[in-house]
């Protein structure tokens, strides 16, 4: 067990200078009734017999490696030696929130860096400190979109995950916002905005970008649709694919939110990483979460503090913009060094690999027997294929052959994450079992595609044997 | 002459043309982005990120990073916050392959390790708790407490208490407990404490009604005082027909000295960054879990994970037809579990209790070594922490501000000041276990001096810090003029 501080000496002493002659006296004011007698747990182990126990553990995963290619909103990027050395700091790491800033500058200045980021990747003038996650900070946009437009019903597409549009879900159930949805393109996978069917109501149109089948949305002309109907435009989007498109912030959206799990974060099964948000000057009061702010101490030497604190719960409590007391500070530390390591060349050529690869290896599979494309829009660094065989199985007979080819999308959409108001039909209402959702990274190597290929063609060979020719 | 160590932003760094990360190349047939990309506007004018080359980001987030007071380089006696020491350990098993590389949507056969970790967290979780299920999935306390407050809200549609539009909490409560009941759509009523600094039971008594969805708690509470009367609080609240929350951020007091389940609590949240000793991150990522009574259980978000009686293998669990749905992406903070977990491995049934014995050891020690300087205004003993009072300093024209920043000059981060609200002048001391009695010690001296001082030269008080690398920042220029980025 870990070995406390006080020797049994000190221990005497403490309990002297506090005149109690054993500790249980300062547990008196428990009641008997509830007094435990002890925890039924077991007992301490060494630090070497903890870490056995623990790294049998981490043995009896599957690490995935280059052959892997799993996305659906976790991406395994390269992440290079500096960004863990730093994070790992016992100064960033091991320091509270920056309540006291003549001792945070380091959190508060990498804070206030990190919303210089977000701004430049989203193309809006403000970002705030971070959020807990990508589907968290998009349920809190839309609350604040809501706020903005004094409205309260939420219009999501079938083009957001289903489990970001299951957390939009348990949010507004919370106050009882009316949530909608916009149905995808059955052909392209985009967006359908039909402005005549609206509820004068909505005031919060959702989207993801690229969306959850990997297809680029048409953003302007969806910007157009919702501001046409006095709502607020709200893109959800991988920041990852930012050095190559346009900024959603330049093409008409009002707020952006998204995950920076893409840059110096682990997948880590999913967690931590940081979401973010960031909108127009025009908005700045109604953000939720923190804001570092630049400003001078009594010398006039520029330093950072934590500002328009009348927006947060600690000042405002039951009339704050969110209950969100902390950000994700140290995942957010990740991201801005990961990105002051990339710089914009590097943004951008990470970007074009992914993009590259995923084009490349979409045309050789579709190349195959049987398979096709699930949609036709046009898609960035993840495709959705139909498969002639159902994908859980596919799935199952390649990881045999070393290959993690994607996520079946059954997966994702049946029973798992479909929520109350149905966030998880497909385009046309098919139930599809068919279909796999791949996503490429710079990861993924040429030769763990050429390898994808090779398997793939003989596991649909033996999965779907020909039909004898007439 | 002002000497300036502040370090410049990055992006006053940046040298175009220099560059940190080598890719590799595509390696597949070259083909323009445009035409993978066909009608889809690209960008024109890239980010200004910095440009530097790898040295230079190093040096530069290494001199933030010494900018920076943390557990690792001094103490840190933040009320509320529970800054104990995070042992090493922790961090190396959270960077394993198997855990940190792990994609969330990999085969179940291929992720048992890492399920039967965060079943056996859960499993010790309700052990200490006494509750009956619990998720992992909230990122932090606060997004714990809006989880328990939206299971209660589906809790009560569901048994005909629609009408249930209140939320009672005692006014010593975190501006969190106020702030998660607000966005759950619930009215917030906060009753005043009693003089001795408890939930006044009579308050309670006559706000209860049948518009009342829940009663919020804290306990111990944020004065450090153990709710003597959480019984019949628990028990009024659910003859009014409420559920009672506990906020388990002062958990760290009474592992293996009572149980929120036993105190009649029908869901908890529990910071594993504070009482389970993971790194607070600057202000995150930390993790929430929530806790629930066999009445709430059922609400909990999916998925939780399943362990079969018949072959011991592990699984996720979705299907769970009144769960509230979901409050995150995935599964929760991962690598802040592996953490906590290996964080209750070592410590173990005794570890955990010595530890609550330990803190509540050494917060009252403090608290009677400061009670003829900085009066704690509550009778005692205190649990994990103590709110005393510069009040008396005010004639001084010194304030619990001043003593604060006073405290920066020691390399001493000082108490939380100012909360909780109902006392004046507050310095909310909590010490953690993991000091020993030489910084405890030290910390004593330094309050003493800064007494002191008040009364010989309280203009140093007011002045102060003098030693870090800036002074205090004007806050009002920051919020009338907001600068929240930087510009070339």
């Amino acid at each position: 067990m870990s070995l406390p501080v006080h020797t049994d000496d000190d221990r005497r002493r403490l309990l002297e200078a506090v005149g109690v002659s054993h500790v249980d006296e300062l547990f008196s004011s428990i009641p008997p009734a509830i007094r435990q007698v002890r925890l039924d747990l077991p007992a301490g182990l060494t630090e070497l017999e903890t870490r056995t126990r623990v790294e049998a553990l981490s043995a009896a995963d599957t690490t995935p490696d280059s052959a892997s290619f799993l996305g659906a909103g976790c991406y395994r990027h390269f992440v290079p030696a500096a960004v863990r050395a730093l994070v790992s700091r016992g100064e960033f790491a091991t320091a509270y929130t920056p309540y006291q800033p003549e001792v945070s500058q380091g959190t508060l200045q990498h804070i206030f860096e990190f919303q210089t980021c977000v701004c430049e990747l989203t193309g809006l003038d403000v970002a705030n400190a971070s959020l807990y996650d990508g589907p968290s900070a998009l349920a809190e946009a839309a609350f604040m979109a809501l706020r903005l437009t004094r409205r309260e019903e939420i219009l999501v597409s079938q083009g957001v995950h289903p489990e970001t549009a299951r957390v939009v879900d348990t949010y507004a159930g919370g106050p009882g916002f009316p949530v909608h949805r916009l149905p995808l393109d059955a052909l392209t996978g985009t967006t359908v905005f039909d402005c005549a069917s609206l509820s004068p109501a909505i005031g919060a149109v959702l989207v993801q970008q690229p969306n959850f089948l990997g297809v680029v949305e048409d953003i302007p002309a969806l910007a157009e649709a919702a501001h046409a109907a006095g709502a607020l435009l709200v893109v959800s989007v991988n920041p990852s694919t930012l050095g190559v498109l346009e900024p959603p912030g330049r093409l008409g959206a009002d707020i952006v939110a998204g995950d920076v799990q893409v840059f110096g974060n682990a997948p880590s099964f999913g967690g931590p990483s940081a979401g973010f948000m960031a909108c127009g000057t025009a908005h700045i009061r109604q953000i939720p979460g923190r804001l570092v702010g630049q400003t001078t101490d009594s010398e006039g030497r520029r330093c950072y503090t934590l500002t328009l604190q009348a927006r947060e719960q600690h000042i405002r409590r039951a009339k704050a913009t969110s209950s969100i007391c902390s950000n994700q500070a140290l995942s957010a530390l990740a991201a801005t060094v990961h990105l002051a390591l990339l710089g914009p060349d590097g943004l951008r050529e990470r970007g074009e690999i992914c993009l590259k690869r995923a084009h490349h290896l979409h045309a050789a599979l579709c190349a195959l027997p049987g398979v096709r494309p699930f949609v036709t829009g046009p898609f960035f660094l993840e495709f959705a294929l139909a498969l002639p065989c159902p994908a859980a199985e596919f799935a199952q007979a390649m990881r045999g052959h070393g290959v993690d080819p994607g996520v079946p999308l059954t997966r994702l959409l049946l029973g798992a994450d479909a929520g109350p108001s149905g966030a998880g039909t497909s385009p046309g209402g098919l139930v599809p079992e068919h279909v796999l959702l791949v996503a490429v990274t710079e990861i993924n190597t040429p030769e763990a595609l050429d390898r994808y290929v090779a398997a793939a063609r003989e596991t649909l060979a033996a999965l779907t044997p020909e039909e004898p020719t007439p | 002459m002002t000497i300036d160590r502040t370090e410049p932003l990055i992006f006053d760094k940046s040298l175009p043309g220099h560059r940190a990360v080598d890719l590799p190349a595509a390696g597949v047939p070259e083909t323009d982005v445009s035409k993978l990309l066909p009608g889809v506007p690209l960008r024109t004018t890239p980010p200004r990120l910095p440009e530097l080359a790898e040295p230079q980001v190093v040096r530069h987030y290494t001199r933030l990073s010494q900018l920076n007071h943390s557990v690792d380089t001094g103490f840190y006696p933040l009320g509320s916050c529970t800054m104990k020491y995070n042992p090493k350990v922790n961090d190396e098993m959270a960077a394993l392959p198997g855990f940190a590389e792990l994609h969330p949507y990999q085969a179940q056969s291929e992720i048992q390790g890492i399920l039967r970790l965060m079943y056996e967290t859960e499993q010790m979780l309700l052990e200490i708790t006494g509750l009956r299920r619990a998720t992992l999935q909230p990122a932090a306390g606060a997004h714990g407490e809006l989880t328990g407050v939206l299971m209660i809200k589906a809790y009560h549609r569901d048994h005909d208490g629609t009408e249930r539009d209140t939320v009672i909490v005692p006014d010593s409560a975190h501006g969190t407990n106020l702030a998660s009941a607000a966005m759950a759509g619930y009215r917030v009523v906060e009753i005043p404490s009693s003089p001795r600094g408890l939930i006044d039971v009579e308050a309670l008594r006559s706000n209860l009604s049948e518009r009342t969805a829940a009663v919020m708690m804290t306990n111990p509470n944020t004065l450090g005082l153990f709710e003597e009367d959480v019984l019949q609080i628990s028990s009024l609240a659910h003859e009014a027909g409420a559920l009672c929350y506990y906020d388990g951020a002062n958990l760290n007091a009474v592992m293996g000295k009572a149980r929120p389940g036993d105190m009649g609590m029908d869901v908890v949240h529990l910071n594993l960054h504070k009482t389970f000793s993971t790194p607070h991150g600057g202000g995150g990522p930390g993790a929430g879990p929530v806790a629930a009574s066999a009445t709430l259980a059922p609400y909990l978000p999916v998925p939780l994970v399943h362990r079969s009686e018949t072959d011991g293998t592990f699984t996720l669990d979705y299907h769970r037809p009144l769960s509230i749905g979901r409050v995150k992406g995935f599964y929760g903070n991962v690598s802040v579990i592996v953490r906590a977990y290996t964080y209750l491995l070592r410590m173990g049934a005794d570890g955990l209790t010595r530890a609550s014995e330990d803190a509540v050891l050494s917060a009252n020690y403090l608290r009677a070594r400061l009670q003829g300087l900085f009066p704690v205004p509550h009778e005692g003993p205190c649990m994990h922490e103590f709110v005393a009072s510069a009040t008396a300093h005010l004639a001084q024209e010194v304030t619990a501000r001043d003593v604060a920043k006073r405290l920066l000059d020691f390399g001493i981060h000082p108490p939380t000041i100012y909360f909780p609200l109902i006392v004046p002048e507050a310095l909310m001391v909590e010490p953690t276990e993991t000091e020993d009695l030489r910084a405890l010690d030290s910390f004593v001296g330094a309050m003493r001096q800064i007494d002191r001082e008040a009364r010989e030269d309280p203009e140093i008080l007011r002045t102060a810090p003098h030693t870090t690398v800036v002074g205090r920042p004007d806050e009002v220029q920051a919020a009338r003029h907001p600068i929240l980025r930087w510009q070339a």
